[in-house]
């Protein structure tokens, strides 16, 4: 089984572009997404938006797109725009199963994201390619390497994972 | 694939109940949300058509507690169980780490309950994972109607290998966290062996 392991160091990496990207488009919010729905870093006026749902929705957006473009025979569609009356969603792959999303709205426009976008792909792209050698180095450390059997017995003792839940 | 995230202290993992159409993948869903408490779950979505049949997916994250100082991070999705909604059900399927396997009890939907079993495994295979190498549970739901199957009979049929196996009445949240308890334990040990 495969998995995304993401660093500090690449995860400051990738929240500094982030921000810039944000700063530079003058967009609302920005956000990186994995192909699977997990979010892995946010800048912006992210308060007010669930970041937890917003990648879900946007990684099977993604998928159903993927699937449309093999419909048809091409490779993939690899920009989605989304607009709104007063808000748009601008969504790019970055690097393999990489994906980022601008929120914007009239404070900026289309063309001015579509450009910076496309500049700071290149730069996530660099980022993910060092990340992927990294998780693959056989010096790569995984947070289960240190965790026993019985730290997950642990979490599963029916009195403490009980509390997550109701009567 | 789950994914592990140093920066945030979070280890996130994605588990699919799958299904034949109408067996109670939603209401797993539901009744898992209604009954956690706030601070562990976020917001449920469901993608549903007008008359409430899964259409895309349901989604709800979870938190079940930390680890060595990491969050772990349920993401429960469902499929839309209709048979026709194949390409639907192969997208949710990427990236998992777990499968539930909801069948519905009743003798009329034998059938649909082994096409779906078959259709699990053959969406398994065209991305290159195997249903005996995941983590995977089956849940055998609706046991408080009249015309059920005996659970024998569904083991046989269903559970030829003995994975681990729970009777449900979802709707009444019998079952329900005993089989999601199994399986999250399942995925977080196979992470443990495939570190």
């Amino acid at each position: 089984m495969s998995q995304m392991i993401m660093y500090e160091e690449e995860h400051r990496q990738i929240s500094f572009l982030l921000n810039k990207l944000y700063r530079e488009t003058n967009g609302r919010a920005c956000y990186i997404v994995d192909k699977n729905g997990q979010l892995v870093a946010e800048a912006g006026e992210t308060r007010n938006i669930d970041s937890t749902s917003l990648s879900s929705l946007v990684a099977g957006s993604i998928a159903a797109t993927g699937s449309l473009a093999k419909l048809i025979g091409e490779k993939e569609f690899s920009v989605l725009f989304h607009e709104g009356k007063d808000q748009h969603i601008h969504v790019t792959l970055v690097s393999g199963g990489v994906i980022l999303v601008v929120i914007f709205d009239n404070r900026t426009s289309l063309g001015l994201v579509r450009l910076r976008v496309k500049k700071a792909s290149d730069e996530f792209n660099r980022v993910f390619i060092n990340l992927t050698k990294k998780v693959e180095s056989p010096k790569a450390k995984s947070p289960f390497s240190e965790i026993t059997d019985d730290d997950i017995d642990s979490l599963f003792r029916d009195d403490d994972i009980d509390k997550l839940f109701r009567e | 694939m789950s994914f592990i995230n140093y920066s945030s202290r979070e280890i996130n993992c994605k588990i699919v109940y799958y299904g034949p159409g109408l067996c109670g993948k939603t209401t797993n869903l539901q009744f898992i949300y209604d009954r956690t408490r706030p601070e562990s779950k976020g917001k449920m979505i469901s993608l549903a058509t007008e008359t409430e049949r899964t259409l895309f997916f349901d989604f709800l994250p979870l938190s079940l507690g930390e680890i060595r100082g990491f969050k772990t991070r349920f993401h429960l999705y469902t499929v839309p169980g209709q048979v026709f909604y194949d390409a639907s059900r192969k997208l949710i399927l990427k990236g998992v780490d777990g499968i539930v396997f909801v069948a519905d009890s009743q003798e009329e939907r034998e059938d649909a309950n082994l096409e779906s079993l078959d259709n699990l495994k053959d969406n398994l295979i065209e991305q290159g994972m195997n249903l005996n190498h995941i983590p995977y549970v089956v849940q055998y739901n609706k046991r408080d109607l009249p015309n059920v199957m005996s659970v024998d009979q569904l083991r046989r049929m269903l559970n030829p290998d003995g994975v681990p196996d729970f009777e449900a009445v979802a709707s009444q949240g019998q079952g329900v966290f005993e089989t999601l308890k199994s399986i999250a334990k399942l995925v977080l040990v196979q992470l443990k062996k495939a570190k």
